[in-house]
């Protein structure tokens, strides 16, 4: 697999990554996720990494990236689904994903994304 | 292989060549299971194959590429899980720095090798201009 598929839901992006990322993967989905927000004017972009057995510094990095990315292009970032292990190993690897929204599930991260999106427009 | 004493071994199980971005992704699905098989706990599993990641990451853009080694090591008492990543590139000038979190010399967020020596129980480091750099890391499971 030489790219992660992005998935529209009205105005959102919603990735789900399901294989173990090399790092070229993570960077071509970090470029894929920034041009398609332009390009179908999302407001939010929601990345459920509940498959990710584990995530390295690279990966941190590109989903800081990512979120940095898309709030300079008015859009918001949920990261959802990240299991225990995987957040007890980030904390103490010392990775904090900065500007970085998480949520325990879909669902609750689709909530944080339209208030985020709704807010805007009131 | 080579062992100690009647009691203590170290048994070589494979030597992985840490050449591009899908030998890192190779490294940690073959230690997945290697760690399973020693019965870590889910979060120790986790932690030692992040550090295994973020280490071989290390050889492939630091030092130009190199390899890794697994071994399991068994004890009276415990048994564990040892890996070795080697490069020939041209060394860690100061290594405390390097440890250092923040630091990178590189693209990374300079987490790296402090960050894999916090995932693990033991940690040692072996560089020079002349030698490479050579990173071993265990991880230990009482019985």
């Amino acid at each position: 697999m030489d790219r992660i598929p992005i998935l529209t839901m009205g105005r959102i992006l919603l990735v789900t990554i399901q294989v173990d990322m090399h790092d070229q993967l993570a960077m071509t989905l970090q470029d894929d996720l920034t041009e398609r927000i332009v390009k179908d004017k999302a407001r939010g972009v929601l990345i459920d990494i509940s498959a990710l057995d584990i995530v390295d510094s690279f990966i941190g990095r590109m989903i800081s990236n990512t979120a940095a990315m898309a709030r300079v292009l008015d859009a918001k970032t949920v990261v959802v689904g990240m299991q225990p292990s995987v957040a007890i190993t980030l904390v103490e690897l010392g990775l904090r994903l900065d500007g970085v929204r998480t949520a325990l599930n879909v669902e609750r991260g689709m909530e944080l994304l339209d208030m985020g999106v709704s807010f805007r427009h009131h | 292989m080579t062992i100690f004493s009647t009691h203590d071994s170290v048994d070589s199980v494979a030597v992985i060549p840490m050449l591009t971005g899908e030998d890192v992704v190779r490294l940690r699905q073959k230690l997945r299971q290697h760690v399973q098989d020693i019965r870590l706990s889910l979060v120790e599993q986790t932690k030692f194959v992040t550090a295994a990641s973020e280490l071989a990451r290390n050889t492939l853009d630091y030092g130009g590429g190199g390899e890794v080694s697994i071994e399991l090591l068994k004890e009276d008492a415990r048994q564990g899980i040892r890996l070795t990543f080697s490069d020939k590139g041209p060394g860690i000038p100061d290594i405390q720095l390097a440890l250092s979190d923040g630091y990178t010399s590189g693209g990374g967020m300079g987490l790296g090798l402090g960050g894999a020596k916090r995932l693990s129980d033991e940690f040692h480091i072996d560089t020079g201009a002349d030698r490479g750099t050579t990173v071993t890391i265990t991880k230990w499971k009482a019985f």
